[in-house]
C-alpha cells in the first residue's frame, strides 16, 4: 500500500469520526425525545380513550354528588357538589362519575383513589349488579390496608349510590379479571353492596360537607 | 395375598376403616394448600368444645409482600411479626396455646392462614396489620359484614363461607378488643368496625383483624413504642372475652348463643 492509499483512508477515518461526532448528539437527542412519548404509560393512554368516549358535552349538567376523604388522614368520606353533564343512561352516567371520582379532588390529599387508575369498562347487569373492571393501577397503588382500602370501595359505592339509583351492589374487577383482593386486605370476590346500606339513609344527606363515616 | 390378609383380618380393617371416616365427618379437617376444600365441617353440628384455649395469631403479609411500607425502609411485614411475638407473651402468660400462621419471613396463603385456625377446636383468630394511612396512633379492630350462609348439607358448609357462622362471637371479641384498644390510644373508635376482609372470611372461629396507624411515621422507633400497649390490649379483649366463648352442642343452636 503506498502512501496515497494510506492518506485516503486516513482522511476517510477522519472523516467518519467527524461525521459520528457529530451525529451521535443528534442521535441521543431523538432516543431521549422517543422515551417521553412512550413514557406516556398504557394506562394513561387508555384512561384518556374511556375519558372521551364517556364524555358528554350535550346532557345538561346536574349536581352531583362525589366522596373523597374528608382530611389528609383518609380516615372518612365527605360528600362534595360538582356540576357534572351526566347522561341519563346508567351505565354511561356510572362511567363519568366514576371518571371525575377517579380524576380526583381539587385537593390531591383528599383523593381515595390511585392518580394512575383508570375505569375501562362498566356494566350493569339486570340484577342491579354493576360491574366495574378498573386498570392494574387500582390494586397495585392503592395504599395498602383495610382502612385505606375500604375508603378507596367506600368511595366508589357511596358515589355511584348518591348518582346512580339503579346500581345495587358492585363487584369490582381488576383488568378484566377477578382479583382475591384489592391490595392485600379488602376481598374482592364479593360484590359490595351499593344501596339500601343497613342503617345508611341513601341519598338523604345534606350536600354540604357532611362526614360519610361506614 | 389372600394367606397373607386373612378374612378375620380384613374384616377388622374394614371396621377400623369405617370408624376412621365416621369420626372425621365431625371434625374440622386441616388440608394442603394444593388440595384446598371447598367445604369445611358445620360447627353447629359438632359435638363438644372445650371452651376457648388456643389463639391463633396472623401477622399479616410476609415473603415478598412486604404489606405496607414506611420511610427508611419501615415494612409491615417485619413490624406485626415483632408485635405478634409480644401478643404471644401476654397470651401464654394468661395460659392460652398460642399459634401463629408464620414466624419467620414467609407468606402461607390466605386459606393456609384459615386452615390452621380451622383445625382447632376452641380457638379464635387474631389477624395482625399496620396501615399505610389513618390518623397516627389509632387502633381499629375490623370484623366481617354480614355474610349469606347457606344451608349446611351433610354437616359441612362452604369453606368461603366459613365466618357466617361466627359473625356474632367474632363482633364480641372485636368489641372486647376495641374497648380495650380505645382506652390506650386516643382518637380510636369506640366501636369495632366492619370490613370484608379477605381473611377473616374462611375463617371458621371467632375472628378479628387489627389494625394500627401507621407505618407513615418517620422513625420506626415511635410505631415500636405502640407495640406493648397494642399487645397488652389484645391480650386483655381476649381474657375478657374467653366466658363468652360458648359453642353449643346441639346441632341447630347458632354458635356463641349462650345457654
Amino acid at each position: 500500500m503506498n502512501s496515497v492509499w494510506r492518506t485516503r483512508i486516513l482522511v476517510a477515518l477522519v472523516l467518519a469520526v467527524l461525521a459520528a461526532a457529530i451525529y451521535f448528539p443528534i442521535l441521543k437527542r431523538r432516543v431521549r425525545r422517543q422515551a417521553q412519548v412512550q413514557q406516556k404509560s398504557e394506562e394513561q393512554a387508555r384512561r384518556e380513550l374511556v375519558q372521551n368516549l364517556s364524555a358528554s358535552k350535550d346532557e345538561p349538567k346536574v349536581k352531583a354528588k362525589l366522596f373523597w376523604a374528608s382530611d389528609a388522614d383518609g380516615a372518612e368520606l365527605t360528600a362534595t357538589i360538582v356540576e357534572l353533564a351526566l347522561s341519563n343512561d346508567p351505565v354511561l352516567r356510572s362511567k363519568q362519575v366514576l371518571n371525575t371520582l377517579l380524576a380526583g379532588p381539587v385537593d390531591v390529599e383528599l383523593r381515595t383513589l390511585p392518580p394512575d387508575a383508570a375505569l375501562l369498562a362498566f356494566y350493569l347487569l339486570p340484577d342491579g349488579t354493576g360491574v366495574a373492571d378498573f386498570s392494574e393501577a387500582m390494586a397495585t397503588a392503592v395504599p395498602s390496608g383495610v382502612q385505606s382500602e375500604e375508603l378507596a370501595v367506600d368511595s366508589i359505592t357511596r358515589t355511584l349510590e348518591a348518582n346512580v339509583p339503579q346500581v345495587r351492589r358492585l363487584k369490582i374487577l381488576i383488568h378484566g379479571q377477578e382479583a382475591e383482593t384489592l391490595a392485600g386486605h379488602l376481598d374482592l370476590t364479593q360484590t359490595f353492596p351499593v344501596s339500601a346500606k343497613p342503617g345508611q339513609a341513601p341519598s338523604a344527606q345534606s350536600p354540604a360537607a357532611a362526614p360519610a363515616k361506614k | 395375598m389372600r394367606s397373607l390378609f386373612p378374612k378375620t383380618l380384613r374384616i377388622l380393617s374394614a371396621i377400623l376403616l369405617a370408624s376412621v371416616f365416621a369420626t372425621s365427618s365431625h371434625s374440622l379437617l386441616p388440608f394442603s394448600p394444593q388440595t384446598a376444600p371447598s367445604q369445611t365441617a358445620n360447627p353447629a353440628m359438632q359435638t363438644s368444645r372445650q371452651g376457648l384455649n388456643i389463639v391463633v395469631l396472623d401477622p399479616a403479609h410476609g415473603g415478598t409482600d412486604p404489606g405496607a411500607r414506611g420511610g427508611g425502609g419501615m415494612r409491615e411485614s417485619d413490624i406485626v411479626l415483632d408485635l405478634a411475638a409480644q401478643v404471644r407473651k401476654g397470651l401464654e402468660s394468661q395460659g392460652f396455646q398460642v399459634l401463629q400462621t408464620r414466624t419467620g419471613n414467609e407468606n402461607p396463603s390466605f386459606d393456609d392462614r384459615s386452615a390452621l385456625a380451622n383445625a382447632q377446636s376452641g380457638a379464635i383468630f387474631v389477624s395482625l396489620h399496620i396501615s399505610s394511612t389513618g390518623l397516627v396512633g389509632t387502633v381499629r379492630v375490623y370484623t366481617m359484614p354480614d355474610m349469606p350462609l347457606s344451608a349446611p348439607s351433610g354437616g359441612l358448609i362452604p369453606w368461603d363461607q366459613a365466618q357466617a357462622a361466627y359473625l356474632s362471637l367474632s363482633r364480641k371479641l372485636g368489641e372486647s378488643v376495641q374497648g380495650e384498644l380505645t382506652q390506650r390510644f386516643k382518637g380510636s373508635p369506640a366501636n369495632a368496625q366492619t370490613a370484608s376482609v379477605r381473611q377473616l372470611r374462611t375463617t371458621a372461629a371467632p375472628a378479628i383483624a387489627v389494625e394500627l396507624s401507621s407505618v407513615s411515621l418517620q422513625d420506626r422507633a415511635d410505631l415500636d413504642r405502640m407495640l406493648p400497649g397494642m399487645a397488652d390490649a389484645i391480650v386483655r379483649g381476649a381474657v375478657a372475652f374467653r366466658p363468652s366463648y360458648v359453642t353449643p352442642s346441639m346441632p341447630g343452636v347458632a354458635p356463641g348463643a349462650k345457654p
